[in-house]
């Protein structure tokens, strides 16, 4: 899988300016600044977005809660501490299994850029030199599932593209003997 | 990967042949993770971080070569299953002093059928035991290497990675 998955996105789930179409008035699946009650859960695999059926809570609240749940005001709170998961709506999985090695390069313009999460633009940022999600994830100080889930949205609206490393499906992903031999080869040479 | 008990010298290894200092990266269990790990009696803790550190090696202009070493704490092996696939192989650090501790990484590796070597981390420059030994105590089969390395030093290191890369190029061709 060399290509950014699923180009032909008809989910509009990025966070960038409201404009999707249908929303309606409620628009439930803008950015929430606590992720309780509905849970944006994407199922694994292409398929029609997941943001435009009817919220059905697929799985529980990834942090539950220490105390009472009380709507939270819309606006920021006064703490500073951000929960891990809360700047992916608490999203716990991206919709495309990313390797924890695979490699994101920006293809995005930077007006592009404008409107999206300031997490977002750090990873474009980042990522004007080639880098893996693991490096994403330990320069930014962001968690590894999260750096995955931000990575995933990124590609989703086309702001990155994702190289996720060759493997031989037959062999459980293991590297193909081409492969090997060219680390090999490129190991002796350091 | 880059396997092995705590303070085996993982990240020094990583570190001896990386291009980058080794970074840290953490993952956060969340209760999204309950059943594979138990946080019932932890009270309010509702999230664990596990850290990984790892390093890179460019091989050639569109190969790059990344080197975890896995988290301390072998209970995370859900952490391990994310490294395993994709993974070219494992190294096994082993200090002889202290041969119980690769138990678990020795175990995992041969249950997964990810190729793997053992290397022995001389500390202070000292090798109390040679690799037959070794492969006598850990019930290792003949084809897995067992060697000699200094985690420290970029050399050793890299021909570690070489025998490593070898092994399993000749695991994949049998």
């Amino acid at each position: 899988m060399a290509t950014p998955p699923g180009g032909s996105s008809s989910g509009n789930w990025s966070y960038g300016p409201a404009q999707g179409h249908g929303d309606g008035s409620s628009n439930p699946y803008a950015f929430p600044s606590v992720p309780h009650h509905r849970q944006p859960y994407a199922p694994q695999g292409p398929g029609p977005s997941p943001y435009d059926q009817p919220p059905a809570p697929r799985i529980q609240p990834v942090q539950p809660q220490r105390r009472t749940p009380e709507p939270a005001p819309a606006g920021a709170t006064n703490n500073p501490l951000v929960r891990p998961y809360a700047m992916t709506g608490g999203r716990t999985r991206p919709r495309y299994q990313l390797a924890i090695e695979a490699l994101v390069h920006t293809t995005a313009q930077p007006h592009q850029m404008q409107g999206q999460l300031p997490e977002h633009q750090r990873i474009c940022h980042l990522c004007r030199e080639i880098k893996s999600v693991a490096e994403i994830s330990a320069l930014l100080t962001i968690p590894l599932g999260v750096a995955r889930i931000l990575v995933a949205d990124l590609a989703e609206a086309g702001l990155v593209a994702i190289h996720q490393p060759g493997g031989d499906e037959n062999a459980g992903g293991q590297p193909d003997v081409t492969l090997l031999e060219r680390v090999l080869s490129g190991l002796r040479k350091l | 990967m880059v396997a092995g008990g705590f303070g085996v010298g993982k990240t020094t290894f990583v570190g001896a042949v990386s291009e980058i200092n080794p970074l840290r990266t953490e993952a956060v269990m969340t209760s999204a993770s309950a059943g594979i790990d138990d946080l019932t009696h932890t009270g309010d803790k509702t999230t664990t971080t596990v850290a990984m550190d790892f390093g890179r090696i460019t091989l050639d202009q569109d190969l790059i070569l990344y080197l975890f070493g896995t988290p301390g704490q072998d209970r995370f092996w859900f952490m391990w299953d994310d490294l395993v696939r994709g993974a070219i192989g494992a190294v096994v650090l082993v200090d002889t002093r202290r041969l119980a501790d690769c138990f678990p990484a020795v175990d995992y590796f041969e249950n997964s059928g990810l190729p793997f070597v053992i290397a022995l981390n001389g500390f202070d420059g000292q090798q109390p035991y040679n690799p037959d030994e070794v492969r006598e105590a850990l019930q290792i089969g003949p084809d897995t290497p067992i060697i000699t390395t200094d985690a420290r030093h970029r050399a050793d290191a890299k021909s570690t990675l070489i025998t490593l890369v070898e092994h399993a190029l000749m695991a994949r061709l049998r």
